[in-house]
């Protein structure tokens, strides 16, 4: 096992660097020796298929803006310009736009991997936390730059998702003017949006650098949610995991590439095609896919003041999952009962992603209400109470154990030499 | 001398004193930070009032102008659409208030109303929805033929802007009518 050495620089240029700025060092003992559990799935490869795509969103962005005009009267034939006339700017721009898609479905994946595997659980509190704050950055800046192109949707969106801050009560008007910049959505309004939406990417980057800190001090979870107990446990990050990720990444890119090529708008909504009109909103509004059961949640409660009150504390109640789920088994692999509870978790998600984009009129919402009630109810009741009365399968001694020895706890049923 | 005293030192006075002057500074360099996001001077300025002649408008008609980047409806209402205005129980609205409150005295006709959806912005729309008044497409909330809130998560009456009343025909919106009678 190739373990825990340190790195030993070969020629000079090297050794001179590396007592002045020991930068490969770090490279060499994060990426390359770090030891990760050897029976890391697939499931394990989203965080880097998400670093990829924070690095393609950010690379296409600066681009685009080289060729975007963020005023109400140029952004949208700006827009245009790129899909007609800038090189390759159709391309960027179905890159940048699907790729926010891409972005979020990963997203929700790497959450629902850590919810299925309670990687969540102490000591990761720190890691999740940070990671319910990249989703809402994500959720932030994919709202702004949904708003750039001042078509008919990303006009009303502004509107919409801004006026959600005139719930809070006495100070709600004050705000949303102040957010503006005017006293509707207006320039200056885009202006804002767009310098933000430029910022928060990086904003983003350095969270992502706390994530990958904190995850390399307490060390990955892994299938079996027992920690490593030693060497035989793990296996190098290089070639191991960086291969896997890898070829991970390239089938993810299949799907990607093939929205890009093959079905560019299927995400977006036609309205968008038609320039910003504050005196006409559109007859059907739904934001994009990702953020439609968070907007289901919204719909479904007829108070407007608690309908965005129940939208925040949808995201909210992500970052307390450590102290709800009371049980100190971290794999739903051993968790019977929590394995069912967390698929019909995940049914209820898609369900409520479905409402959204359903007119919000009799059974819609009436089957918006009970999944947004079950929603929460997962969280506070079901996963409390099932720490205490779940009975689990008996753990593994080792996570080698869980792989040499045959379906021992219902995994891996081949022979070993 | 030497001795470490428990005394006040000049050294704690400058810690304190250092402090004291940076936070301040601090919080006084968030302030335009701050208000830069606000109205700026030519937003304001374009919001002056605005004269809108109500002569051209049919009964029955509702128009649309903008000010301050608002949709204003001005509706000539018909005889019905004020009687279904005025025949409702108060007390079963969401958000109570009588139909003359939210018209101008002796101009019954005349409904002038913010047309925002008081839920999250959207335009309803006019002469639609199940009481023939305005409905916001975005959500589903109803309103009646004097703007007020019947049906749907909106939870107030479309709002009234500022306006008077120049002649009978003519009105100013933007500004409010010295005499008591508007809406409170």
């Amino acid at each position: 096992m190739s373990g825990h050495e340190t790195y030993q620089p070969q020629n000079a240029f090297m050794k001179w660097m590396e007592r002045r700025l020991p930068i490969a060092g770090l490279i060499y003992s994060s990426f390359i020796v770090y030891p990760t559990p050897r029976n890391l799935n697939y499931w394990w490869t989203f965080g880097g298929i998400l670093t990829f795509m924070l690095a393609v969103q950010i690379v296409t962005g600066i681009v685009l803006a080289m060729h975007y005009t963020p005023h109400v009267d140029f952004a949208f034939n700006s827009v245009e310009l790129i899909m007609r006339d800038v090189n390759y700017g159709w391309l960027l721009r179905y890159v940048h736009a699907n790729g926010a898609a891409m972005f979020f479905l990963a997203a929700y994946i790497h959450m629902f991997r850590g919810m299925y595997y309670g990687s969540y659980k102490e000591p990761r509190e720190i890691l999740w936390i940070l990671g319910v704050i990249l989703l809402l950055l994500m959720i932030a800046t994919g709202f702004m730059g949904y708003v750039l192109p001042w078509g008919q949707m990303s006009f009303w969106a502004a509107t919409v998702i801004t006026n959600l801050f005139s719930a809070i009560p006495g100070v709600g008007e004050a705000i949303v003017t102040w957010l503006w910049g005017g006293y509707a959505v207006g320039n200056p309004t885009l202006q804002r949006f767009y310098s933000l939406h430029y910022l928060l990417p990086f904003v983003i980057a350095g969270v992502v650098v706390l994530h990958i800190w904190a995850l390399h001090v307490v060390g990955q979870n892994n299938p079996t949610g027992i920690d490593p107990k030693s060497e035989r446990d793990t296996v190098s990050f290089t070639p191991y995991a960086t291969i896997k990720d890898a070829f991970m990444l390239v089938c993810f890119c299949i799907v990607y590439a093939w929205f890009v090529f093959y079905m560019p708008n299927y995400l977006g909504h036609a309205d968008n095609y038609i320039p910003a009109n504050p005196a006409v909103t559109p007859m059907h509004i739904v934001p994009e896919w990702y953020y439609l059961p968070f907007y289901a949640i919204l719909r479904a409660i007829p108070n407007k003041l608690m309908g965005v009150a129940a939208l925040g504390a949808s995201i909210a109640i992500l970052a307390f999952l450590p102290w709800l789920d009371t049980s100190r088994v971290r794999s739903a692999n051993y968790r019977p009962l929590y394995k069912q509870v967390f698929w019909i978790f995940v049914a209820v998600c898609i369900g409520l992603g479905w409402l959204g984009a359903k007119p919000a009129e009799g059974g819609y919402v009436i089957a918006a209400r009970i999944l947004t009630f079950y929603y929460f109810f997962h969280f506070l009741v079901i996963l409390p109470v099932l720490g205490w009365v779940e009975r689990t399968k008996p753990l593994p001694n080792s996570i080698s154990e869980s792989i040499l020895t045959p379906a021992r706890s219902g995994s891996g049923t081949g022979t070993v030499t | 001398m030497t001795v470490i005293s428990a005394d006040p030192t000049r050294r704690d006075f400058l810690f304190i004193a250092t402090g004291a002057v940076g936070a301040v500074g601090a919080a006084a360099a968030l302030v335009p930070l701050i208000a830069q996001m606000n109205p700026d001077a030519s937003t304001i300025a374009a919001g002056a009032p605005i004269e809108i002649d109500l002569g051209p408008i049919a009964e029955g008609q509702v128009i649309k102008v903008f000010w301050r980047g608002k949709p204003i409806f001005i509706s000539h209402r018909t005889k019905k659409e004020i009687e279904a205005a005025r025949s409702v129980q108060l007390a079963s609205l969401p958000d109570p208030e009588a139909d003359d409150k939210r018209v101008k005295k002796g101009h019954d006709q005349w409904l002038v109303l913010i047309g925002i959806c008081t839920h999250l912005g959207c335009i309803p729309i006019a002469h639609q929805g199940n009481y023939d008044g305005y409905f916001c497409p975005c959500h589903g909330s109803q309103y009646d033929t004097s703007g007020r809130i019947r049906q749907g998560p909106a939870p107030k009456n479309l709002p009234l802007p500022p306006y008077k009343f120049l002649s009978d025909s003519k009105i100013r919106i933007g500004e409010e009518d010295a005499s008591p009678a508007a809406h409170a």
